[in-house]
């Protein structure tokens, strides 16, 4: 295990961050998805990542969850290096993402015990009745993942990324194409989550009230870099927007107008 | 190596085998056509003549060489369940080590390829009379070199799936009949063209097949075929497994793992 204590990523006086990124790179030939970006996301915070399509959020949670190699860099998720530890670091994180849905060929009990068993999560027929009451899937414990609907099946899939109580939880939209009170359903059990639990949440979001509501910190991305970084509430304020839906469309649209966050 | 999580691949095969007709029937009944098929051949090939034992020498070879395409397609069935349910980033995100992925997809490949091999069994000795194990313990050293030649054969065709691509599943279904010819599965090495014969002497199974008739023959265990025959299948595990981790590696490095279905073969 990678000792942080001495090493840039701590201070030796906190806690370990949920994940800790250090200049993080990824190329595809002459293409630079991302862009030498550093930041981290601590225990009981939730991190909004937000950016145009294309900015580099996809590609930096694919590195961090260990299905995409950096080009250079470092990720260390609850303190332990990815690149050298894969197994074991992997053991603390999880995800939801609207594009990686549980199988549908299986229930969703089926699909719990399998993920229960690949994340080897202690007292499984345990923690999968208390995911299935948090997430309110008793009724769909038996049906098959494919046949349930959008929202049925985002809850089951947060089931499976909350099963082994992971450190750091990523989620990729996993609001996107949910009715709005299926979305606020979600958003609250998340939240109630991360309130009683040591979590760190990586939020990917383009809905922007959702991220002021939900997310204590804002990570704006734009062409593989961070080019902002605050609360999403004071963020807009800060640079001369009336919402942080107006600095989004200025983000996308006219990067080069704002100023690059200080090193 | 964390035994949970190669449980939860085989658990993963048994839950679709459990409810589903479709992935079931194919288990035996393609190889059940065969025996059929090939029984009824070899049935009349000895009414004919009475010189050669078609019935244990032909039929007991169709049986072990569809017990090897079994073993074969456990492993590329498995994998490509995966494949079809577009699973891969949920699977490779987990703490997965490619040793305990591979572990699974093995111990699912013997719990459907032996399943299989029972059914056959079952049928060569209920209709045809044909009990291979008569001809002594040695034929379970076959049948075990057969596997690991399928475990084999199975790993190195889904490294080569996820090189190419979902479409290179089609590449993979046709491959124990293009190997069959050259694999002395129903003739000896020494029928085969000379420039053939080294190609075939690479091929554990003409080994296995050759020890298979010398026994059924009569005249005696080859332990030398037999015993290069399991090593050289031992080797090609050791080999194929490192093609897959290497394929793996490259799928990580270019991002064919997030986005599989995108075929982008560089």
């Amino acid at each position: 295990m990678t000792d942080l204590s001495s090493s840039p990523l701590s201070n030796g006086q906190e806690r370990v961050p949920a994940l800790a990124v250090r200049n993080l790179r990824k190329k595809y030939g002459e293409t630079i998805a991302v862009d030498g970006i550093s930041f981290e996301v601590h225990q009981n915070e939730i991190v909004g990542l937000l950016g145009p399509n294309g900015a580099g959020k996809t590609t930096t949670i694919n590195m961090i969850l260990g299905v995409l190699e950096p080009t250079e860099g470092m990720i260390a998720i609850n303190g332990i290096d990815l690149a050298r530890y894969r197994s074991r670091a992997l053991e603390h994180t999880n995800f939801a993402a609207v594009y990686a849905p549980l199988p549908g060929n299986l229930t969703v009990t089926e699909n719990l015990r399998i993920f229960g068993l690949l994340y080897d999560v202690p007292n499984l027929s345990r923690r999968i009745d208390e995911m299935i009451e948090t997430f309110d899937l008793k009724q769909f414990r038996n049906t098959k993942c494919g046949v349930l609907s959008s929202g049925e099946q985002t809850r089951a899939n947060l089931a499976k990324a909350l099963l082994n109580a992971p450190a750091l939880l990523l989620l990729d939209e996993p609001t996107a194409s949910l009715d709005p009170s299926a979305a606020r359903y979600i958003r609250e059990t998340i939240l109630e989550y991360v309130h009683k639990a040591a979590v760190g949440v990586l939020w990917t979001s383009h809905n922007m009230y959702e991220v002021t509501d939900v997310c204590s910190r804002a990570l704006f991305f734009s062409k593989g870099r961070i080019l902002l970084e605050g609360d999403p509430k004071l963020l807009p304020g800060l640079h001369g927007k009336a919402t942080l839906e107006d600095l989004f469309v200025t983000v996308a649209r006219e990067p080069l107008t704002l100023e690059a966050p200080a090193a | 190596m964390n035994f949970h999580r190669s449980l939860a691949i085989v658990l993963r095969i048994f839950y679709l085998m459990r409810g589903s007709f479709t992935r079931i029937f194919p288990l035996f009944a393609w190889a059940a056509i065969d025996i059929i098929l090939w029984g009824f051949i070899t049935r009349y090939l000895d009414q004919v003549q009475h010189t050669f034992n078609f019935v244990s020498t032909l039929l007991g070879a169709v049986l072990l060489w569809d017990f090897f395409t079994r073993a074969m397609f456990g492993i590329s069935t498995s994998f490509f369940e995966d494949v079809w349910s577009r699973n891969f980033l949920n699977m490779f995100a987990t703490p997965l080590k490619i040793s305990e992925y591979l572990g699974g997809l093995v111990a699912a490949s013997m719990m459907t390829s032996f399943f299989g091999l029972a059914v056959m069994l079952l049928l060569a000795a209920l209709v045809f009379g044909l009990w291979i194990f008569a001809y002594g313990v040695w034929i379970v050293v076959i049948v075990l070199g057969l596997f690991l030649f399928g475990i084999a054969f199975g790993i190195f065709a889904i490294g080569s799936v996820l090189r190419l691509g979902p479409a290179a599943e089609w590449f993979i279904w046709p491959m124990p009949a293009v190997l069959a010819p050259i694999a002395a599965v129903f003739y000896p090495v020494s029928v085969l063209p000379i420039w053939l014969q080294p190609i075939a002497r690479i091929i554990p199974a003409s080994w296995l097949f050759e020890s298979l008739r010398s026994v059924i023959a009569g005249h005696g265990v080859p332990l030398d075929q037999l015993g290069i025959g399991c090593a050289l299948a031992a080797v090609y595990v050791v080999l194929a497994s490192w093609f897959f981790r290497s394929m793996y590696l490259h799928a990580v490095r270019t991002g064919l793992v997030a986005r599989y279905s995108a075929e982008t073969v560089t």
